[in-house]
């Protein structure tokens, strides 16, 4: 059962699984454990992160391709969910048919740039990702008729999922399971089962290819593997999950527009996750993500203190300053790339 | 000597083609493209202004892009730090421009391209010293590892755009034109913007200044050797390296070049300038061919030139059409106009 | 046997996973030409790569001139006095064949006489001087590649496959200008499975097989004796031309 669950690939490291095991208890049980509208908000984009990280690194690190387009992929999902919903008002309908409008259009993009530019090499494809994506962004910013530009759309989820539902009149330790909980099971249950398949699918003969072509793709096409054919197989879907990852916030924040759905800095800190996490592992996507979320919402906060604390200091506040944090990441990242590619989850697999 | 010395002085001219010299195709394409908007845009003062817009920006993309495309050809080596590069060189410009407002805002012409001048030199030191470091620390390690060299080239901008912040505060920097080329120069019914003819005039000076040194000296005839194939300018007994390091910190100089033209462009400056444009310079090195100087000028001249006509006559779509224009390049020549050296 | 300019001991390489060079043992003499011969595979231009620093021998001696030269870098081993002509001639097609001349000259401008004889050796290259190099044939880009590798007095020439894929006659033209080039007794190894462009201009041979060094002699020795070609090489004059 486990077995089949973690697709035989399992943490391989004490740590590691004592890790995940924490994040998972705290995810699962967060609506109890930490009430309250902002810590909901981070344990659902922490889980709605696992799933878009996790998909990137099946990119990365598996198929070892560099997309600078996963937001666009992400984006269309939320903007699939956002504008169906905001056009046919709130409904289950209506989310299906920005569901499925979004999967065929992010199928039909992500196989067009895949084979259009991963016959070349990788650092085309990174290139021509980059300049779609951008195109996309700023498309979404000038259609403001129909997706609302720069301002994005709000809408209504359907009743269910409205904050102010409730399921059953009572409380559940002392929490109203409201529609707000609801959406976040929601969330969760669908982000695992997505991390769930990822693992499955990295572990499968395909995602053994995909390694044997990262390593020599050379030996790979004399082997007979078509590698143009399983790099744009690998990207279809990691771009299919990062659409639903994307319908999952969508849902979740009842908004969509191109700064939280599209934005370069999502890339970045997609890129920033994942090789801080570990490539290759997609358990290092949890770990990536986690540390990540966790210092964006609260060790901005630190920063700020220990930079108010040292005023009058030349530059040390400026470089402590709580916005500056993406310096210190960025840091951390290059030094991951060089010390530690595979990241803490590497890391944590070496000591055992 | 003798004929060493003969063909000297009757070799083709220095701005020849630096390569497949047959090949002069893509050169009819830039004015294809002029003339065909032309019936497009119908009126014939908007064309002109469109083009001479379209002209200036094509002139700092290519400024921008011209180094990061032998940087390629030459090591194989992409970096998507660039961006940062050009956003620093605009910054380092304050340094100057901004105590210098005096001579900025001064009545005559001198001051103001004095002033300009001195910011250019600033910038490209600035630029071209970081360019040195940035290739020890940041580029050197992995070289020939494409997967790391580029997350650890992007590492390195998002490290430089958060430096700019802790310099130079996280607000954004007015960079005002100086008196002497803000406004426009009308001619009938004909406005031609100053600065856009001083950025093209710019371009061109370097771009003929490249092509010089490419053409007409031995450091050139080295690069370009090394641009086909490395490894025999290797085996002939030249170290690439120090070829690589030098064009990589010439490459960053220019970067910083462009990016002072650029944020006199926008007048404002933001750190994350660099990292908007160079997604047009990825479009045009693409299109260019990876590798290729000339192929860099005519992408950037069509990249922008129709980036200026189709944001007249279908705003909304200004970039996807730029995207277009690459796939049909790609469509017709798969390693872009001038790509087909290396491989 | 006069002395040796360049000495191979116990050379392994490795490419990637491949055990490529398992123990070369080569010894160039000085002032003559040596031929390396073998059946494709055997080793022979990861031989040559080797002795250039293009690959990194994993282990053994390489001395070249009584200096060891296995962990030097090429530009260095190339500026101690070896050129090199690959087996796809690295010719820079984008440059004219004038470029291609200076590019090889380090000293700068070539010297006048070097320059006449070189172009004496390959008339061809002086009518094509301004033309860019991608336009030659065939036969004409190996005679640029080999001009370019002699237009400065060098003291060992690794040449890969000279005759490969030209015509009779222009094989002959070949064999011609190295038997000018071997008057001014430059040191030359050369790979080839040309045997009677070999028998014809080599004063040794040795010949390569699965990554080592199997037989090594007199040239003149191993064309008399049509079993030992037999054995070695698998064919014979007649067979093959």
């Amino acid at each position: 059962m486990l077995r089949a669950l973690f697709s035989g690939d399992y943490p391989r490291s004490r740590v590691l699984m004592v890790l995940l095991v924490l994040v998972f208890v705290a995810l699962l049980l967060a609506p109890f454990l930490f009430p309250g509208t902002r810590p909901l908000n981070v344990a659902a984009k922490i889980c709605i992160f696992i799933v878009l990280v996790a998909s990137y690194d099946l990119l990365l690190g598996y198929a070892g391709i560099v997309s600078f387009a996963h937001t666009m992929f992400y984006g269309i999902g939320g903007y699939g969910i956002g504008l169906a919903l905001y056009g046919l008002g709130p409904s289950w309908g209506a989310i299906g048919v920005g569901f499925v409008l979004a999967l065929a259009l992010t199928a039909v993009l992500s196989a067009l740039i895949g084979l259009f530019s991963l016959r070349v090499r990788a650092i085309f494809f990174a290139m021509i990702t980059l300049a779609v994506a951008s195109a996309f962004l700023i498309l979404a910013s000038q259609l403001s008729g129909f997706t609302g530009g720069e301002d994005g759309r709000s809408f209504r989820a359907p009743t269910v999922l409205q904050p102010g539902f409730r399921l059953f009149d009572g409380e559940i330790f002392g929490v109203a399971i409201s529609g707000r909980i609801i959406t976040y099971y929601l969330v969760f249950f669908a982000a695992l089962a997505l991390f769930l398949f990822l693992l499955r699918v990295v572990n499968s003969p395909f995602g053994r290819v995909l390694q044997a072509i990262r390593e020599n793709d050379f030996r790979a096409e004399a082997l007979g593997y078509r590698t143009v054919v399983y790099r744009t197989l690998a990207n279809v879907l990691a771009a299919l999950v990062a659409t639903m990852a994307g319908a999952l916030m969508a849902i979740w924040l009842r908004y969509t527009g191109p700064d939280t759905m599209l934005s370069f800095s999502i890339m970045i800190d997609i890129l920033l996750m994942v090789v801080i996490g570990g490539m290759g592992t997609l358990y290092g996507a949890v770990i990536g993500v986690v540390i990540l979320v966790l210092a964006q919402n609260y060790l901005q906060a630190l920063m700020g203190g220990v930079s108010k604390a040292l005023v009058g200091v030349p530059l040390l506040p400026d470089l402590l300053h709580p916005d500056r944090w993406v310096l210190w990441l960025g840091v951390l990242f290059v030094l991951s790339v060089y010390f530690f590619p595979t990241g803490i989850v590497g890391r944590l697999r070496q000591r055992r | 000597m003798a004929i060493v010395q003969r063909s000297d002085t009757t070799g083709r001219p220095a701005w020849r083609l630096p390569r497949l010299a047959g090949d002069r195709l893509p050169l009819l394409l830039v004015p294809a493209l002029v003339l065909l908007a032309l019936p497009l845009i119908g009126a014939f003062p908007a064309w002109i202004t469109l083009t001479l817009a379209g002209l200036a920006m094509g002139m700092m993309i290519f400024i921008m892009a011209s180094g990061l495309t032998l940087v390629f050809g030459l090591m194989d080596v992409l970096n998507f730090g660039h961006g940062a590069f050009i956003s620093i060189g605009a910054f380092l410009a304050t340094l100057v421009l901004l105590p210098l407002a005096a001579w900025m805002q001064a009545d005559n012409i001198w001051m103001n391209l004095a002033a300009i001048a001195l910011a250019i030199v600033v910038a490209m030191a600035g630029t071209g010293a970081l360019g040195l470091v940035f290739e020890r620390v940041i580029v050197r390690p992995v070289y020939g590892q494409h997967l790391k060299q580029i997350l650890v080239t992007m590492g390195g901008l998002i490290i430089a755009e958060q430096m700019i912040h802790v310099l130079w505060g996280p607000q954004q920097i007015a960079l005002p034109l100086p008196t002497g080329i803000r406004g426009a120069i009308v001619v009938g019914e004909v406005a031609l913007e100053r600065y856009r003819l001083f950025a093209v005039g710019v371009g061109l000076v370097v771009l003929i200044g490249m092509l010089l040194v490419l053409n007409r000296t031995r450091l050139g005839l080295l690069i370009r050797a090394g641009v086909e194939n490395s490894e025999m300018v290797q085996a002939l007994g030249y170290d690439i390296r120090r070829l690589f390091v030098l064009v990589f910190v010439a490459g960053s100089a220019l970067a910083g070049l462009g990016g002072v033209m650029w944020g006199l462009y926008r007048e404002v400056l933001v750190a994350g300038m660099g990292m908007e444009v160079m997604v047009l310079v990825f479009i045009v090195i693409i299109i260019g061919g990876l590798g290729s100087v000339w192929g860099c000028f005519i992408g950037a001249l069509m990249v922008a030139l129709l980036a200026n006509y189709t944001g007249f006559l279908m705003p909304k779509v200004a970039l996807g059409s730029n995207i277009l224009l690459m796939v049909l390049i790609l469509l017709w020549r798969p390693q872009g106009l001038y790509g087909g050296a290396k491989r | 046997m006069s002395d040796a300019l360049l000495q191979l001991s116990g050379v392994h390489t490795h490419i990637g996973h491949y055990h490529i060079l398992q123990g070369v043992d080569l010894v160039v003499p000085r002032g003559e030409l040596t031929m390396l011969l073998g059946r494709n595979g055997a080793g022979k231009t990861t031989t040559l790569r080797t002795i250039l620093g293009m690959w990194r021998a994993s282990a053994g001696h390489i001395a070249f001139d009584g200096q060891e030269i296995a962990a030097r870098a090429t530009p260095e081993i190339a500026r101690a006095g070896v050129a090199y002509v690959p087996e796809n001639m690295g010719i820079f097609s984008g440059l004219t064949v004038r470029e291609n001349i200076l590019v090889a000259a380090r000293a700068g401008a070539p010297e006048a006489r070097r320059l006449q004889w070189v172009l004496g050796l390959f008339p061809a290259l002086e009518k094509f001087w301004n033309l860019s190099a991608g336009a030659l044939s065939g036969g004409q880009k190996q005679m640029l590649a080999i001009a370019r590798a002699m237009i400065e007095p060098r003291k060992l020439l690794l040449i890969d496959e000279p005759t490969k894929g030209l015509a009779p006659a222009i094989i002959g033209n070949m064999i011609e200008a190295f038997r000018e080039l071997k008057r001014t007794e430059t040191t030359i190894l050369l790979v080839e499975q040309n045997f009677r462009f070999a028998s014809a201009l080599g004063d040794h041979v040795a010949v390569m097989d699965d990554g080592r060094i199997v037989h090594a002699g007199a040239m003149a020795a191993l064309a008399k004796d049509r079993d030992l070609q037999q054995r070695l090489l698998g064919l014979s004059l007649d067979s093959h031309q």
